[in-house]
């Protein structure tokens, strides 16, 4: 058995950058953004995994687990002291005493045991489910077998002990918001959707459906002196022009940045300093199916690695907004292997190994794509003349993003272009790859290979961190000899942020996903 | 009474053209494919998706789940949105102040605009005033929204600082004039080039000569004669500029975050939230044919001639 104490209240320190070394001031309003798409799906938190619901629940709600930009990993949030024991499956929680609900209740364990209970209500498919899963007894409630997780135990109001069904780090699977803590009286009520109670920094206040969300500051919040500001406005705005006349016009402190406005801002001296950029942990791919003939050959997928130019299409077509893919672990993973290289631009090579493949005067396929400018129609316009060159047809096939998503998970392709999250946990993103992953889970291209398995299962074995991260760095080498897909980027996420907003984190989960209880704004903002 | 009956006809006709847009917004998003399930979760186990199916009532047969809905709707009930689980009347009538504002006041500034430019237009065609006015409304016409929405912020917002760029506020005039200006741009153009054409028209009407001839002033022959004429011809083409403003909506809403019913409908088509998709659909056909109605009303009271026949 081990310890691991974690001191809660240090966290602030860890988290402030050293450049912004000043005396945090109380009060302001904190104007943000949400970018991803013209409204926010629901104020039902556990109901929806798209990123842009995530921007306000940050500040509305709280995990277990936080992530801790500055450490670069999850960190217990709602414990101050997590015990590990039972080789590394039990682990108990010793519950803060201090975390108050937005209605005035504290938080106790069962306000924990209801949440995670009704994540795995199997007739709602809460989309956090995949998480809850780790633990002893969940997937039972999901399939309706039991009523409550067996792996959860009250011990007193302050002392949850959980039992996991794998050797992993939890902090992994309880940071985001898919799996916040609601108040076990509250959450059910049909009122809960209109008026969220959380955890979090900021009380709810306002929502105008497609326009924003108000948030105000919860002075029973458990952090002392936190949050800074008294407001803090989610302004929805999914399209980047106008998003970038507000930030020019000062009414917004926050914008997320398109490959043109970077461009724009970069050249701009006024504002060249407002840029915040971070590898985050998505992987931009195509997706190969080993069903269709061509592509069940390793030396084919080999060959369309080294047909593209991928270096040219992230420089003209991307502006540099992401980082070259190597494998399938991003740079920001812990198990980044920084002595590998990409696959070279080598059109010579790729037709040789089309040859040897029995492929001589190439073959044509179907590509899956949606319109994103970062990852779609745009980029397979570009790849077509390139494989074209090496005797490959494309033939495009356009569809929708919902319609992508269930068109990758079904299998219902030849080849897709996606962008997928490989991170923060490499075991996790890995783990996308194990021929026990079903395809609709995350083995997209329904990848089986023994040798891989039992590389990331003596991974998931090992207590020695330096060995696991060995064995994963092997793993992801692994799979770029395999080359399931054509390895295209990991997204560099770029934000704008005013000179005025402070405590801005790299998180490279999601950069748009701050811990709002670190953010302030000093004196020169024009916000009131 | 011939008004009366003519209401009631017009109502009951209404009920075939509801019922076909319903009939044909239900199959359509019946075949198309993507499912509430993968826009939910990445991870969906597959006996979660089946009872989720069955808990929505997506696996009945779909003469069943039509039946249902129309059961339901018959009593004003437009379901429940599979996503946000509120009932799909509440989602509704959120949107629906924010978008009466921006379409009437969309309307209000291209007719307040757009009459009396097409109106000086004709009354010297040919000359300075008409060609410049013809320039603005083919313009007006041409821009796409989404360009003319940028450049009216990029100066009434960023050069200028006189209103917002984006946003509803309070819901009060600084934020929703850029907005409006953007969407009425287009139906102002058009009004402007309908009532220059429906008043060179008049003009030229044996009427309009006799007046002129029994020796009535230029004035009141425009008052009296023109104006009138062409106001039919005009209030035909607001009603119908009523519907095409709900529609062109969505793009203006989204650049301006503006928290309309357009906006509400792109997201539940995106997410396949059916009941939310079905519900705003029906609720702009209801608007558009209400509107229509109360223009076939308006025209006996503009013109006498006109009966309820």
């Amino acid at each position: 058995m081990f310890r691991m104490t974690v001191i809660v209240a240090g966290l602030a320190l860890a988290l402030t950058a050293p450049a912004e070394a000043q005396t945090p001031r109380k009060g302001g309003t904190i104007r943000m953004t949400a970018p991803y798409g013209s409204s926010f799906t629901s104020l039902d938190i556990h109901t929806t995994q798209r990123a842009q619901d995530e921007i306000y629940a940050k500040a509305l709600h709280r995990s277990l687990y936080i992530w801790d930009s500055a450490e670069g990993k999850p960190v217990p949030e709602l414990a101050k002291e997590v015990v590990v024991s039972g080789g590394g499956l039990v682990y108990t929680f010793k519950l803060r005493d201090d975390a108050y609900f937005h209605n005035g209740r504290k938080m106790t364990a069962d306000d924990i045991i209801w949440s995670f209970n009704r994540i795995m209500d199997g007739t709602k498919a809460y989309p956090g489910a995949r998480f809850v899963r780790i633990i002893e007894g969940a997937a039972a409630v999901e399939k309706g077998q039991a009523k409550e997780i067996s792996g959860l135990k009250k011990i007193d109001d302050f002392t949850l002990e959980m039992k996991l069904t794998e050797k992993v780090d939890p902090g992994f699977y309880f940071f985001t918001a898919l799996t916040s803590i609601y108040p076990a009286d509250e959450g059910g009520k049909e009122s809960f959707i209109q008026h969220p109670i959380g955890l979090g920094p900021f009380k709810f206040v306002e929502h105008v459906p497609g326009s924003r969300i108000v948030l105000e500051r919860w002075d029973k919040f458990y952090k002392p002196g936190k949050p800074y500001a008294d407001k803090l406005i989610v302004s929805i705005m999914g399209e980047a022009a106008a998003r970038d006349v507000a930030f020019r016009n000062k009414e917004i402190d926050t914008s997320v940045l398109g490959p043109a406005q970077y461009v724009a801002y970069q050249a701009d001296p006024n504002l060249k300093g407002t840029i915040v950029e971070v590898a985050e942990v998505f992987t931009r791919y195509m997706g190969m199916n080993p069903a269709f003939k061509p592509f069940a050959d390793k030396r084919v997928r080999q060959a369309i690695n080294y047909a593209i130019d991928s270096d040219l299409i992230i420089n003209k077509l991307v502006k540099g907004k992401a980082y070259r893919a190597t494998s399938w672990l991003p740079l920001t993973s812990p198990a980044y292997d920084k002595a590998m290289k990409p696959y070279p631009y080598d059109p010579a090579k790729a037709k040789q190994l089309l040859a040897d493949a029995g492929y001589p005067n190439g073959f044509e396929f179907e590509w899956t794509t949606s319109q994103n400018e970062s990852w779609g129609l745009p980029i397979v316009s570009a790849v077509i003349p390139m494989l074209d060159k090496v005797g490959i047809k494309v033939k495009v096939k356009q569809v929708e993003t919902a319609v992508l998503a269930e068109v990758v998970r079904t299998g219902d392709y030849q080849a897709f272009i996606y962008s997928q999250q490989s991170g923060p946990d490499p075991l996790a993103a890995l783990k996308c790859f194990h021929s026990s992953t079903p395809q609709p889970a995350c083995n997209y291209m329904n990848f089986r290979n023994p040798d891989f398995d039992k590389i990331l299962d003596e991974a998931g074995q090992t207590s020695d961190v330096g060995k696991r991260t060995q064995l994963l760095q092997n793993a992801n080498a692994f799979l770029y000899e395999e080359a399931p897909v054509w390895f295209f980027n990991y997204n560099k996420a770029v934000m704008a942020v005013q000179p005025w907003l402070h405590g801005i984190q790299q998180n490279p989960t999601e950069l748009t996903h701050q811990n709002a209880e670190e953010l302030w704004v000093d004196e020169t903002s024009p916000a009131k | 009474m011939p008004m009366l009956s003519f209401l009631i006809r017009r109502l009951l006709q209404t009920i075939p053209t509801v019922l076909a847009v319903v009939m044909l917004v239900f199959v359509l998003f019946s075949v198309v494919p993507g499912s509430i399930a993968s826009t939910m979760s990445d991870d969906v186990d597959p006996q979660v998706e089946l009872r989720l199916k069955q808990q929505l009532g997506l696996d009945d047969p779909l003469y069943v789940r039509f039946g249902n809905y129309i059961a339901k709707l018959a009593t004003g009930d437009f379901g429940t949105s599979f996503r946000t689980r509120e009932p799909v009347t509440s989602m509704i009538a959120k949107r629906a102040w924010p978008t009466l504002q921006l379409i009437f006041t969309a309307m209000a500034f291209s007719v307040v605009v757009g009459v009396p430019l097409g109106f000086i237009a004709a009354l010297r065609p040919g000359g300075l005033v008409d060609t410049l006015a013809m320039v603005v409304a083919v313009s007006g016409l041409s821009i796409a929204k989404f360009w003319l929405g940028l450049m009216i912020m990029y100066v009434f917002a960023l050069k200028l600082g006189w209103l917002p760029s984006f946003g509803y506020g309070d819901g009060g005039l600084k934020y929703l004039l850029l907005p409006a200006v953007t969407l009425g741009v287009s139906p102002m153009a058009l009004f402007a080039r309908t009532t220059r054409a429906a008043v060179l028209e008049i003009m030229s009407a044996d009427f309009v000569r006799t007046a002129r001839s029994k020796g009535m002033s230029e004035v009141r022959v425009v008052k009296w004669h023109v104006m009138r004429n062409a106001l039919v011809i005009i209030l035909t083409t607001v009603g119908l500029q009523f519907g095409g403003l709900m529609g062109q909506a969505v793009v203006v809403e989204k650049l301006f975050s503006w928290p309309g019913i357009g906006s509400l409908l792109v997201d539940s088509v995106l997410q396949r939230d059916i009941p939310a998709v079905q519900g705003s659909i029906l609720v702009v056909v209801l608007a558009f044919l209400a509107i229509n109605l109360l223009i076939d009303l308006l025209y006996g009271v503009i013109d006498p001639r006109i009966r309820y026949a």
